[in-house]
C-alpha cells in the first residue's frame, strides 16, 4: 500500500522544488508574508472575490440557517391552521403553497447547504490543508445556492410559489394540473441548484484524496470527513437523477413533450422512480455528515477517543451503500410486485444494522468516558436518543405490509422530523456551540447555551412524538384542515403547542448566537482541549489555516502526549515552509506522503459572475426571454473562458521523491 | 385552475354537524368525547334527517355499532349511544387527557386498535409487534444512556484521556442482538405481506372505483352490461366476503385507503392498480384519499358499507334501476328543467337526458350518507348549501358555486328529494 498510490510520472525540471523545511512563528517574516499572500481583500471587492474556504463556510452556514428560520415560520403558520378542526386562517392554496416551501426550504436549502458550510469551514482545518482542492469552485458552489434559494423563492410573495410538494409528484405537477409559474420555479431551481451540489461534491472527494497533510494516513481522517465524502459521493451519483427529472418536467411544461404526460404515453411513475433514486440517498447525505459532527465532537466531551473509529467509517460508507438499495419504500403503495416489495422492504430493515453500530459506539464513548456537561454535549448526548426514536420508526415503515398503513400519514411527518432535526439540527446546533469559539475566537454563553438545550428538546419531543400517534389515527398528510369527527382534535393541538416550545429554544439559541458574538469571553486556541488539527490553530485561524504544513502522526494529534500511543509525534511548529504565493502540499491518496506543491489560485471574482450569469440564464428560461437567455448564455460562457485561462504560475511543482519524509 | 383567486370569506359554516349537535344542549359534553356516536343519536332526535333517511331501516348500521360485533372497547365512556349520555357526560369531565384518549380511540380511521378485515388484521398484530419491539429498544437505549451519563466514576486527572481500542464488545453484542432482532422482524413482517397481498378466496364481487378531483366514481362490474351501474363516494360490500377493487384515476394520483381494512394503495392515471378489502362485520367504514391531490385533498373521503349479502344485494338492485321520477316529476317541472339546464352538462341521472359525465352519477342521490365526498352529512339543507357555496366548502373544485334565486332553489330542492 505504501507505494501504490504515489503517482510516478517524469519530473519536469522548469517546475522542480525542493520545499524548506523550517519554522514560522507568529511576527516572523515568512508569517507575516503568509498572512498578505493569503488575506483577501478588504471592502466589498474582497468580498465579493473571497475563495477562502472559512468565508465559504461560514456563509454556508448563516445563509443555510437563514433559510432554517424561514422554513420554521412557514411550519409555525401551517401549526397554527392545524391546531384546531376546521380552521380557516389558511385556504388550501396558501396552505399547500406553504408545506410545499417548508419542505423545499428545509430539505434542499438547509439540510445539506448547513453541512456543506461546516465541511467548508473544518475540512482544510481538519485535514491540515490551506484551503480546499478548488477554491473558485468552492466560491462558485456558494453563490450558485444562494441564488438558487432567492430564485426559488421569488414567486412565494406573488402566491405563486410551488404548490406540488417537494417530491412534486406528476401529474398534479404537470401542465395540465398545474398551469402557473409554480412548479417551473421550482423545476428550473432544483436543476440550478443540482449544479451546485455537484460541484461542491466533487471538491469535496479531490480535497479528500489530494489535500491531506503529510502523514495524516487515510485511517486518520475524522469521521466527519468521512461522513461528507461518503455523502458527496452519493450526491454525484444521484443528483444527475434528480436533475434531469425535474429538466425532463420542465421540457414537458414548456417545450411540449411527453415524458409524463400519460394521454400521450407518458408515465407518472417515472417521476416517482427519478426523484426517488436521488431522494433517499439524498436523506443518508443530509445525516451522515451530521453523524459526524457527533462523531468527532463528542469524544472531546467525553475525555477518550471516540469507540470503535473503524465500524464507524465502515458503517457511514454501509448505510450509504445499502442506501442505494431502499428507494422503493417511498413507493410500497404504487402497486408494484410483492416480490420487489420484499426486497426493498428487507434492505430498509438491514440498513438498520450500520446505524446500530453507530448508536452502540456512541453510547460507549459516554460510558467509557467522563463526560463534560457543557452544552455541546447536552445536544449529542440528546441526539442519540432522538436517533434511535427516528431509526426505530423508520424500521417501522420498512416492513412492507405495516407501511400500506402508516404511508402518507402523521406517523411519516413525525419518523421525518425526528429523522431531520433530530439527526440534522440537533447535531448542528450543536455543533455550532462547539465550533462557534473557532469560528468567531469567542465562547458561546453556557447559561443560555444549556436552556435552549432543554427548551428545544423538550419543545422538539412535545411537538413531534404526538405525530406519530395522529399518524396511527389515520390522519393523512398534508391536508389543510380535518373535521373535529376524526379524533385528531387534541393530538394537533399539543403539537402546535410543541412547536412554537421548539422555536423559541432555537430563538434562546440566536440570542445567544448574537450575545456571545459580541460579550463571548474570548477563547484561545484550543478551549475544550480537544484532539483534532482544527484546534492547533489561532482562533479564528489566520487566513493561510497553518503556518507551516502540520505532520500528522495520529488520530488525535492533540491528545497523543496523554494518549501515549508510542507512534511518534505531530509536529505542527516546525515543518514544510510554502510561502513563494498562495500554495498547498499535495499528498497521496491513501498513506499521505508529500507528492507536489500546488500552486493555489488568488481570490477572484470569476465565480461571482460565472454564478450570476447561469443563475440569470435560468431567470431568462423561467421567463421565456429567448435573447437574454442567450445573452447570458455568452456572458456564462466567456467568465468561464477567463476562469479557465491557463496561467503559467498556477501549474503545480513536482517534489522530488525521497527529500521529504513526512 | 389551481390559480384561481380563492374568496377570503371561506369562514362558512365549516363544521355543520357540530351546529347539529348543539340543537340538543345535553350532548354537548359528550360532542367532545365521542362526536361520531353523538351524531348518531341526535339523528334520531332530528326530524329533518330523520325524513331523509327514510331508507334507514334498510341502512347498515352506523360505525358505532361495530362495537355490537364483538370489537373491545377500552375506554368505556366511548360507546355512547342515545340511551347512555349520563357515562359520557361523567367520562367528559375527566382530565383532558383522557377526553383526549377517548376521542382517538374512536377516531374512525383509527387502524392500529381496529381492524375488521383480513385484509388489514395481521398487519394490526404486524403494527402491535413492532411498536412493541421499538418501545422496548427504546427504553433499553434509554436507560443505558442515562446510566452511561450519570454513572459514578472514580476520581481521576482532569487532564486524562481514556485508552483508544477499549469498549468495542459494546458494538458486538448491540449491533449482534440487534441484527438478530431485525432479521426476525424481516422474516415476520415478510409472512404478513404474504398473508394480506392475496385474498384467501377469489373475490365474488369485482368494482372500480376511480378518483377524480375530489371524488371518488364507483362502478360495479358485471357480466351482463345491463346489470352495470355506477355511484359516487359510497362502496357497498357483502360481509364476509372479499370483494376485488379495481383502481384507476382520472386526473392526478390518489390514494385509495379504507385503514380498518386495508392498507392504502395508489391510483395512477394510465395504470390500473388492484386491492382487496372485506369485512366481517356490518358497518360503515371510513375511506380517505391518502395521496395529496391538490387543494381538495383534505376533503376526498369516502365510505364503505359492508352488510349482509340480502340487504347488499337489495341495495344494489335499487342502485341498478334508473332514477323512479315519473310520474311525480313531468318534463315541466321547474326543477326538473334547471337541473337539466345548469346540472346535467356534468351530472348523470339514469332515466333521464342528464348524461354529464365530470360530476358524481345522481340517479340514487338520497340513498347517500354523505355529500361532497364525505364533507357534509347528507340533509336538504346541506345539499343546498352545497350546491349554492361548493367554491367555499371546496375551493377549486370542478364543482361551481351556483348562484340560485329562492324560488329556483326550492324547486331544485323538491326535485332532488326525488332521487331515492
Amino acid at each position: 500500500m505504501a507505494s501504490a498510490d504515489i503517482t510516478e510520472r517524469p519530473i519536469d525540471d522548469h517546475l522542480a522544488r525542493v520545499p524548506e523545511i523550517g519554522c514560522a512563528p507568529p511576527g516572523s517574516d515568512i508569517e507575516v508574508q503568509l498572512a498578505r499572500t493569503w488575506e483577501s481583500e478588504p471592502g466589498w471587492r474582497g468580498w465579493l472575490s473571497t475563495v477562502d474556504h472559512k468565508a465559504i463556510g461560514l456563509r454556508y452556514i448563516v445563509t443555510a440557517f437563514i433559510f432554517l428560520i424561514i422554513g420554521g415560520l412557514e411550519a409555525l403558520l401551517i401549526r397554527i391552521q392545524l391546531a384546531r378542526p376546521d380552521q380557516t386562517l389558511l385556504t388550501p392554496e396558501q396552505y399547500n403553497q406553504l408545506f410545499t416551501m417548508h419542505g423545499v426550504t428545509m430539505i434542499f436549502l438547509y439540510a445539506l447547504p448547513i453541512l456543506s458550510g461546516f465541511s467548508n469551514y473544518l475540512w482544510p482545518l481538519l485535514l491540515g490543508s490551506r484551503d480546499m482542492a478548488f477554491p473558485r469552485l468552492n466560491a462558485f458552489s456558494y453563490w450558485i445556492f444562494l441564488f438558487a434559494g432567492i430564485f426559488m423563492y421569488v414567486s412565494f410573495p406573488l402566491g405563486q410559489a410551488p404548490n406540488g410538494g417537494w417530491f412534486n409528484y406528476v401529474p398534479f405537477s404537470g401542465p395540465t394540473f398545474n398551469t402557473g409559474p409554480n412548479i417551473d420555479v421550482f423545476a428550473l431551481g432544483m436543476v440550478l441548484l443540482g449544479i451546485s451540489t455537484s460541484v461542491g461534491s466533487a471538491n469535496f472527494v479531490v480535497t479528500l484524496f489530494r489535500m491531506r497533510a503529510p502523514g495524516m494516513t487515510i485511517n486518520r481522517v475524522p469521521i466527519l470527513v468521512w461522513g461528507t465524502l461518503t455523502a458527496s459521493v452519493a450526491n454525484l451519483l444521484v443528483i444527475p437523477s434528480v436533475s434531469l427529472a425535474f429538466f425532463l418536467l420542465w421540457l414537458d411544461r414548456q417545450m411540449g413533450t411527453h415524458f409524463f404526460d400519460v394521454a400521450n404515453g407518458g408515465k407518472p411513475l417515472l417521476w416517482q422512480h427519478l426523484f426517488w433514486i436521488f431522494g433517499h440517498p439524498w436523506v443518508y447525505a443530509i445525516v451522515l455528515p451530521a453523524m459526524g459532527i457527533v462523531s468527532d465532537a463528542l469524544p472531546t466531551f467525553c475525555r477518550r477517543p471516540l469507540v470503535g473509529y473503524t465500524a464507524m467509517a465502515l458503517a457511514t460508507m454501509a448505510v450509504m451503500l445499502i442506501g442505494f438499495e431502499v428507494w422503493i419504500h417511498h413507493m410500497f403503495a404504487t402497486g408494484l410486485p410483492t416480490v420487489a416489495l420484499s426486497i426493498f422492504g428487507a434492505a430498509s430493515m438491514v440498513i438498520s444494522v450500520p446505524s446500530s453500530i453507530a448508536v452502540f459506539a456512541w453510547i460507549a464513548t459516554i460510558w467509557l468516558g467522563r463526560p463534560v456537561f457543557k452544552t455541546p454535549f447536552l445536544f449529542f448526548a440528546g441526539f442519540v436518543m432522538l436517533f434511535v426514536i427516528g431509526g426505530l420508526s423508520g424500521v417501522m415503515t420498512a416492513a412492507v405490509p405495516l407501511d400500506w398503513q402508516l404511508n402518507e400519514t402523521y406517523f411519516i411527518v413525525a419518523h421525518l422530523h425526528y429523522v431531520l432535526l433530530g439527526i440534522n439540527v440537533f447535531p448542528v446546533v450543536g455543533g455550532i456551540y462547539y465550533w462557534f469559539p473557532k469560528f468567531t475566537g469567542r465562547m458561546m454563553d453556557e447559561t443560555l447555551g444549556k436552556l435552549s438545550f432543554w427548551v428545544m428538546f423538550i419543545g422538539f419531543n412535545v411537538g413531534f412524538f404526538p405525530m406519530h400517534w395522529a399518524g396511527l389515527l389515520g390522519m393523512p398528510r398534508r391536508v389543510y384542515t380535518y373535521s373535529s369527527r376524526m379524533g385528531w382534535d387534541g393530538v394537533n393541538m399539543i403539537t402546535s403547542i410543541g412547536s412554537f416550545v421548539f422555536a423559541i429554544g432555537v430563538l434562546i439559541f440566536l440570542v445567544n448566537v448574537v450575545v456571545s458574538l459580541k460579550r463571548g469571553a474570548l477563547a484561545g486556541p484550543n478551549p475544550w482541549d480537544a484532539a483534532t488539527l482544527e484546534w492547533a490553530t489561532s482562533s479564528p485561524p489566520p487566513a493561510y489555516n497553518f503556518a507551516v504544513i502540520p505532520t500528522v502522526a495520529s488520530r488525535h494529534p492533540l491528545w497523543e502526549d496523554r494518549l501515549d500511543e508510542g507512534r511518534g509525534r505531530s509536529n505542527f511548529k516546525e515543518g514544510l515552509l510554502l510561502a513563494e504565493g498562495r500554495e498547498a502540499i499535495s499528498t497521496s491518496p491513501i498513506d499521505a506522503k508529500p507528492l507536489a506543491i500546488l500552486k493555489m489560485p488568488d481570490d477572484t471574482s470569476t465565480p461571482f459572475f460565472l454564478g450570476l450569469f447561469i443563475s440569470l440564464l435560468f431567470v431568462g428560461l423561467l421567463l421565456h426571454w429567448w435573447l437574454f437567455t442567450a445573452a447570458t448564455a455568452i456572458a456564462g460562457s466567456l467568465a468561464l473562458i477567463v476562469w479557465l485561462w491557463p496561467r503559467k504560475a498556477l501549474a503545480q511543482r513536482a517534489m522530488p521523491q525521497g527529500d521529504n519524509n513526512g | 385552475m389551481h390559480d384561481e383567486p380563492y374568496a377570503s370569506a371561506f369562514a362558512i359554516k365549516t363544521n355543520l354537524e357540530a351546529g347539529y349537535t348543539y340543537t340538543d344542549g345535553t350532548f354537548d359534553l359528550a360532542f367532545t368525547l365521542a362526536p361520531r356516536s353523538v351524531a348518531a343519536a341526535t339523528s334520531s332526535s332530528n326530524s329533518v334527517e330523520t325524513a331523509v333517511r327514510a331508507c334507514q331501516s334498510m341502512n347498515p348500521p352506523p360505525p358505532e355499532s361495530l362495537d355490537e360485533c364483538g370489537e373491545a372497547r377500552p375506554w368505556p365512556g366511548s360507546t355512547l349511544t342515545g340511551g347512555r349520555g349520563f357515562g359520557a357526560a361523567v367520562a367528559g369531565l375527566t382530565a383532558v387527557p383522557g377526553a383526549c384518549m377517548a376521542e382517538t380511540l374512536d377516531a374512525p380511521l383509527n387502524y392500529f386498535l381496529h381492524s375488521y378485515g383480513p385484509a388489514a388484521r395481521p398487519t394490526m398484530y404486524l403494527g402491535w409487534v413492532l411498536v412493541g419491539v421499538c418501545a422496548a429498544v427504546c427504553f433499553i437505549i434509554a436507560v443505558l444512556l442515562i446510566m452511561a451519563v450519570r454513572r459514578k466514576r472514580p476520581a481521576a486527572d482532569p487532564r486524562a484521556i481514556g485508552r483508544e481500542g477499549e469498549g468495542l464488545e459494546w458494538l458486538y453484542i448491540g449491533t449482534g442482538i440487534s441484527t438478530l432482532v431485525l432479521i426476525g422482524l424481516v422474516v415476520y413482517s415478510l409472512m404478513v405481506l404474504n398473508a394480506v397481498a392475496k385474498p384467501p378466496e377469489a373475490p365474488t364481487v369485482t368494482l372500480t372505483v376511480t378518483g377524480y378531483d375530489w371524488w371518488w366514481k364507483v362502478e360495479y362490474e358485471h357480466s351482463d352490461p345491463a346489470q352495470r351501474f355506477i355511484t359516487a363516494n359510497e362502496v357497498h360490500i357483502p360481509v364476509g366476503q372479499p370483494v376485488l377493487i379495481k383502481l384507476k384515476s382520472a386526473d392526478v394520483i390518489h390514494a385509495f385507503w379504507v385503514p380498518t381494512l386495508a392498507g392504502k394503495t395508489q391510483m395512477i392515471p394510465g395504470l390500473m392498480n388492484q386491492k382487496w378489502i372485506q369485512a366481517d362485520a356490518p358497518g360503515t367504514y371510513t375511506g380517505q384519499c391518502a395521496q395529496y391531490c391538490g387543494a381538495g385533498h383534505a376533503h376526498m373521503g369516502f365510505e364503505v358499507i359492508a352488510e349482509d349479502i340480502q340487504e347488499f344485494e337489495k341495495w344494489r338492485d335499487t342502485q341498478r334501476r334508473p332514477a323512479s321520477l315519473l310520474p311525480s316529476v313531468s318534463n315541466e317541472d321547474p326543477g326538473y328543467k334547471l337541473f337539466m339546464d345548469r346540472c346535467a352538462g356534468c351530472h348523470a341521472i339514469r332515466g333521464t337526458k342528464a348524461r354529464g359525465t365530470h360530476g358524481p352519477d345522481l340517479t340514487h342521490l338520497k340513498s347517500r350518507r354523505r355529500l361532497a365526498a364525505g364533507l357534509l352529512t347528507n340533509t336538504p339543507d346541506h345539499l343546498m348549501d352545497w350546491i349554492i357555496h361548493a367554491q367555499q366548502f371546496k375551493p377549486g373544485s370542478r364543482m361551481p358555486s351556483i348562484s340560485l334565486s329562492e324560488a329556483e332553489s326550492s324547486a331544485l330542492a323538491t326535485f332532488l328529494s326525488k332521487l331515492d
